[in-house]
């Protein structure tokens, strides 16, 4: 069970560097003392989470859009592996058509988030998405169904 | 073949409990909302076993008075929201504060100082929790799920489901049901 006073492992995979310094800049702010690491493609991440020595994050970002490996790629070969059933994934794209929101909740992602242009609204989307799911991890809540799309 | 599987978790943790302790020969009384009393010395060797064993099954041994206090009021709030056929009438502070025997001021102070939700919040993600199985279940329609959990009509449940979810009751549905197709 994570208490309030621990914190939170974050990964985030995005191949556009000025997305991912936006990112780790809103997460700084918002002081919630989660450790975030950062990955500059879907194959850079894969290799991270191949070795069986990592500490699991409760959390990964996927940029839908990457070189090598895109996140709806990385997506369905993290949600095959059971070493991972208990990481959230949260999509993390421009796109926000319906069919891309359905198609990776359908392959097992639990959040979407549309890229906000607006570095107040980013913040106040990580922080929402991270309090929801803290929730599903502290509450025992049915991860199964647990989606978010904001 | 495929079953569907319909449970009561807190008569499914009761059982556990129950089964842990006789196990380990610790005499006991099961007290409502998560709490046991214990009427025989435990040696640290059972007790770290009976910690152990629990684990397995994500059942905590809480050691700290608040946290204590909020898993008390958080399994209030599941109770009222799962073990009733319809939520009661009165205001869930009133509730609350009557089941715990605290002030709702005190109640809502220290559950927001030591969760990231207010008590509302988790009031609400309980709810649609509630709502998403019933509406899996197939059993109920919307309308009936929505009287149900005391909303005031489904439009009112839609758009609560929407702000907690991002999505329609629909929408939940079919995303449900294709995921399951595919792990077929």
């Amino acid at each position: 069970m994570i208490s309030h006073k621990d914190s939170m492992h974050i990964l985030i995979a995005d191949d556009d560097e000025d997305d991912r310094t936006f990112f780790s800049e809103a997460m700084m702010e918002l002081k919630m003392n989660n450790k975030l690491t950062l990955f500059n493609d879907g194959k850079d991440l894969m290799d991270y989470l191949s070795n069986p020595d990592i500490i699991m994050p409760h959390i990964l970002f996927l940029d839908l859009n990457m070189p090598y490996m895109s996140g709806f790629e990385c997506l369905k070969v993290i949600r095959a592996d059971v070493r991972f059933k208990d990481v959230s994934i949260a999509i993390y794209s421009t796109s926000s058509s319906e069919k891309d929101i359905e198609e990776t909740f359908v392959e097992g992602a639990n959040i979407y988030i549309k890229k906000p242009n607006d570095f107040a609204k980013l913040k106040k989307v990580i922080k929402d998405v991270l309090n929801i799911n803290w929730q599903f991890h502290s509450s025992g809540l049915n991860k199964e169904t647990f989606f978010f799309s904001i | 073949m495929r079953l569907y599987i319909k449970y009561d978790g807190i008569v499914a943790c009761r059982v556990i409990l129950q089964e842990q302790l006789e196990r380990l020969n610790i005499k006991h009384k099961l007290l409502e909302l998560g709490e046991i009393e214990i009427s025989n010395t435990v040696s640290d060797a059972d007790f770290a076993e009976l910690q152990a064993s629990l684990n397995k099954y994500a059942i905590y041994i809480v050691n700290n008075e608040k946290s204590q206090l909020i898993q008390r009021i958080k399994d209030t709030i599941v109770e009222m929201i799962y073990e009733n056929d319809k939520l009661p009438a009165i205001t869930i502070s009133q509730y609350l504060s009557d089941k715990l025997n605290l002030s709702y001021g005190y109640i809502t102070n220290v559950f927001t100082e030591n969760t990231y939700s207010s008590i509302e919040n988790f009031i609400i993600i309980q709810k649609i929790e509630r709502a998403k199985k019933l509406i899996l279940e197939d059993q109920l329609t919307l309308t009936e799920v929505s009287y149900k959990l005391n909303y005031s009509s489904v439009a009112y449940l839609s758009s609560q489901f929407k702000k907690v979810t991002g999505l329609t009751p629909s929408a939940f549905k079919r995303i449900v049901d294709k995921r399951r197709n595919l792990a077929n």
